[in-house]
């Protein structure tokens, strides 16, 4: 009994072990570039470098990219700390983290490798079109007192359904982009609201199935689901503009259209594997942004980021 | 078959050493190592239970050191990570408790008419396939109950019932009708055991007075079985309490401090799961506050293991 | 047993009275309808339960289908092809979290189990605090597993980062109450006349063990070892905090640091995103888990059943 035992277990094994070892890829590549690149950060821009990462392991079968989706604040405690190669951003780094990464001797280049028009979306069914930044803060600032659509001063056309906000966790650099540009404070928000954490797509279904959700988040999430959510222009004091790529690369989408970065650190740069990526990250982004639902960037800004990333190898 | 071996075994031992005195043997050292290691093993999981205290406590006092108590228990909004932060952790609490009465109010009666069914009323060979076809239930992933929870239950019953939800598709009553269902065989199955242990004798006995299989079922087993039947319960809440990935998908995350089924809420365990994966930086407070409501979890689950493994033992005992 | 007579008696008794009562003031038709009335509220509640485990398996292979065919496993996650993408890198963690495991809980929760039932006085108190705290700690939520995991293994005392081995090591400790509880029962399932016939031949306490109670014992271990070993391999809230929430394109190695990934933690994944091909790939993925353990179940029932001994 005890061997036919051991003999079943034996199989058991063998048999995982043809798993592990039928996945492994041991083909050998022509660029010879090896190693890992660890990225970290937000959850906004993760897709547009998980997407160029995949493409440039299509050409360097060696090459290990993983990217963590901590939130730019999260990510940049890791960045700061020396764990993370590059931090993905959704907005600039902020004075903190800028002594954050000098305590940990951690030197670091921006590069602006996208454009995002921070939509607000609402249910289709609002016959809502348009909001002026001071109407958002009625409905998102720490006392706000609105609990209904009626209740917010000034708004056209009127439209009576119970107010229910989401929006993504305080770790989000899009929560930090929004709450100063709306409230006024960076973490400054009504307690109440619907916090979905990292998971925008919650945002979306719970958006789409409540008359009277609002909700905000990247347009390239906007731009997947289209259909169930409607987007609102935002009047920032010089008319209605809805959020475009457009509207995004000029900045006429104000005050909700942003930059969305990169911070490779100088450290990394060090590492052919890394530069090389970089180089790739750059030059190709344009590429792919579009596919994943990305606002371009237009070609000053490309060129901009190419030289910042040649005056950093220096 | 065993014994051949023992006889094999002994011959074995004789053939080795010849004349053997009848005073005290060798000291057989191995035999004392063996002993020791195993004991080692047994005392590795009362270290990992240390740990566990260690590693909750530490942080949980630091916590407390920046956090009042009063300020934590209280009914304050739940909001540690905003701008003022505010610690009033019965919101979540409470949100726990809420998915964790839907869940029961659910699996409460499924798991117990169907233990009361695969005890008393089925027949050996449809027990045997019924029984462990419900708790494959206990075997799925929680993941899975969480993924068809949020994109099957919640619409479903949004149609059904339009309003419901208040901010769909996250509601507590959902996340508790999916917790109830992977309860449900940890109910029936122990359940059916403490039922099953109850002698034939009782029920022939009754039976013989004349009483139909309704009576006997109710009015006999039943209460015979009932230390049992409510350790189950016992268990499967505290199983309920420590759900994560079903109410990370379909409660939601907004501390409400309500039992409204239809309501979101945040659970203690969803907290946890979502603000741990974040990577808050060690030595925040953000990064406290889970341990903080980590002690508040293991007190609560460790209450409920108290009480059922009592129970558990009762039953045992009577029948035994 | 002794003490357990009048209570028995007592049940016994009130079970008589309650009959007799019923049957002095029964309207027999009313009995009977409350009977089938009964039965048919029995065969409701089971239908409940089962109604919503095949919803659950169906639903998910419905929505999965359209992702089904072999890239599943021979591909990784993909952002720009979701419709090619699989889930080749979390087979893979998972496979080696498992493996992990096993190594780990098999040979210190037979061992703990052999202490507790064959060396261990009842009588200590020591003895008493490891049986109460095995019992305690099955009951741990498993997310406190991984708060432990994330304070003690990957960092703090262990501080081995967040690598693979660190949730391997903390499914372990997750498994290793009900690995140790298993093996308790399949070894009080060997009676003891067969160790006392071992003895009486002169076999040490170790020889009777090894050569007669742990043979007997096999299967009813292996049965709790597999069923643990399936409920380690679904969970997923104890790796979310110790770094198993990552987006990994390779394959992972036990002790890198790259970072890993597994079969539950990408199904939660794919679920959060917001195209629904990403929430077709994880319909497929929960029906790739759904069958993996359902086969893991079947084979412990089956074992259970092949080799449960008659004393």
């Amino acid at each position: 009994m005890s061997k036919k035992w051991l003999v079943a277990v034996a199989a058991g094994a063998l048999s995982m072990g043809i798993v592990a070892c039928g996945g492994s890829d041991s083909g050998s590549d022509a660029s010879g570039l090896s190693g890992t690149i660890r990225i970290d950060g937000s959850s906004t821009v993760a897709p547009l470098t998980e997407a160029v990462a995949e493409e440039f392991q299509a050409n360097n079968p060696d090459v290990k990219v993983t990217v963590g989706t901590s939130g730019t604040g999260g990510g940049f405690e890791k960045f700061c700390a020396g764990e993370t190669d590059i931090n993905d951003a959704s907005r600039a780094i902020e004075p903190e983290e800028v002594e954050l990464c000098k305590k940990g001797g951690i030197e670091y280049g921006e590069l602006q490798v996208a454009n995002d028009a921070l939509t607000v979306v609402v249910n289709p069914n609002n016959p809502v079109k348009c909001m002026t930044v001071d109407q958002l803060e009625q409905v998102w600032e720490p006392d706000s007192k609105v609990t209904n659509w009626s209740q917010i001063e000034g708004l056209q056309p009127s439209f009576d359904s119970e107010a229910a906000p989401y929006g993504p966790g305080s770790d989000s650099g899009t929560f930090d982009f929004f709450t100063e540009a709306v409230n006024g404070e960076e973490g400054a928000i009504r307690k109440d609201y619907n916090d979905v954490g990292e998971d925008d797509n919650a945002t979306v279904t719970g958006v789409s199935g409540a008359e009277g959700g609002i909700g905000y988040f990247g347009y390239s999430f906007y731009i997947e689901n289209e259909g169930t959510i409607k987007a609102l222009e935002i009047d920032g004091g010089s008319g209605c503009v809805a959020p475009s790529v457009e509207t995004a690369q000029d900045g006429s989408y104000s005050p909700l259209s942003r930059p969305l970065y990169i911070y490779p650190s100088a450290e990394s740069l060090k590492d052919e594997t890394t530069k090389a990526f970089l180089e790739f990250y750059v030059d190709n982004v344009n590429d792919v942004a579009e596919q994943v639902g990305f606002v371009p960037l237009t070609s000053d800004q490309q060129s901009k980021a190419s030289d910042e990333l040649t005056s950093l190898e220096g | 078959m065993e014994a051949r071996d023992a006889l094999e075994m002994a011959r074995g031992i004789g053939a080795d050493k010849p004349p053997r005195s009848l005073r005290s043997s060798s000291p057989r050292y191995g035999e004392k190592v063996i002993k020791y290691v195993l004991v080692v093993c047994a005392v590795l999981s009362v270290l990992t239970t240390t740990a566990i205290l260690v590693s909750l406590l530490l942080p949980t006092i630091g916590f407390f050191e920046q956090v009042s108590f009063g300020d934590f228990f209280s009914t304050e909004s739940w909001a540690p990570n905003l701008e003022p932060p505010s610690f009033g952790v019965f919101n979540i609490i409470v949100g726990t408790l809420s998915t964790t009465l839907w869940g029961l109010i659910v699996a409460i009666p499924v798991g117990f008419l169907s233990a009361i069914y695969l005890s008393e009323y089925a027949s050996p060979r449809v027990r045997k396939v019924i029984k462990p076809i419900l708790e494959v239930l206990a075997g799925i992933p929680t993941v899975a109950f969480g993924v068809f929870a949020v994109t099957f239950l919640s619409p479903l019953v949004g149609d059904a019932l339009p309003g419901f939800i208040k901010t769909p598709p996250f509601a507590a009553g959902i996340a508790g009708l999916a917790i109830g269902l992977m309860i449900v065989p940890i109910i029936s199955s122990i359940s059916d055991d403490a039922m099953r242990a109850v002698p034939g004798g009782l029920r022939e006995g009754a039976y013989a007075l004349g009483a139909g299989k309704f009576t006997v079922s109710t009015r006999v087993v039943v209460p015979a079985a009932i230390s049992g039947i409510v350790a189950s319960i016992v268990l499967a809440t505290s199983r309920a309490l420590g759900e994560t990935m079903i109410v990370l998908l379909a409660a939601g995350k907004s501390p409400n401090l309500t039992l409204d089924p239809g309501a979101s809420v945040q659970t203690m365990t969803a907290f946890i799961g979502t603000t741990a994966t974040g990577d808050i930086a060690t030595g925040t407070i953000s990064y406290d506050t889970i341990f903080a409501v980590g002690v508040v979890l293991f007190v609560m689950t460790l209450f409920m293991n108290m009480i059922s493994i009592r129970l558990v033992r009762k039953f045992r005992e009577v029948y035994e | 047993m002794f003490s357990g007579m009048p209570e028995r008696t007592r049940l016994a008794a009130s079970g008589a009275q309650a009959t007799v009562a019923s049957n002095l003031q029964r309207q027999r038709g009313g009995e009977q309808f409350k009977g089938n009335l009964f039965f048919a509220l029995l065969l409701l509640a089971v239908a409940f339960a089962l109604v919503g485990l095949i919803a659950l398996i169906v639903q998910s292979a419905v929505k999965g289908a359209p992702a089904f065919g072999l890239n599943l496993i021979t591909e990784g996650p993909s952002t720009i092809n979701p419709e090619d993408a699989g889930f080749r890198p979390a087979i893979i963690g998972s496979v080696y979290l498992i493996l992990g495991v096993i190594l780990l809980v098999v040979p210190i929760g037979v061992g703990s189990a052999i202490y507790l039932e064959e060396y261990a006085d009842g009588t200590k108190w020591w003895n008493r605090m490891i049986e109460l705290n095995v019992q305690n700690l099955a009951g741990v939520p498993s997310i406190i597993y991984g708060i432990l995991g994330l304070a003690f293994i990957v960092r703090g005392p262990l501080d081995l980062g967040f690598i693979l081995a660190a949730g391997s090591l903390t499914l372990a400790l997750l498994v290793l109450p009900t690995v140790i509880l298993a093996s308790r029962e399949a070894i009080r399932a060997v009676p003891p006349s067969i160790r006392d016939g071992s003895l009486a031949l002169g076999a040490t306490q170790w020889q009777t063990i090894r050569r007669q109670v742990l043979p007997a014992s096999i299967p009813g271990m292996a049965t709790g070892v597999i069923l643990a070993v399936s409920r380690a391999l679904g969970e997923a809230a104890p790796l979310l905090l110790v770094g198993a929430a990552q987006f990994v394109t390779f394959n992972p190695q036990p002790f890198s640091s790259d970072g890993y990934s597994a079969m539950p933690v990408l199904i939660y994944n794919y679920a959060l995103r917001p195209q629904d091909e990403f929430r077709v790939l994880a319909a497929a993925g929960v029906v790739i888990m759904l069958v993996v353990l359902l086969l893991l179940n079947s084979f412990a029932v089956w074992l259970r059943n092949r080799y449960e001994q008659q004393w």
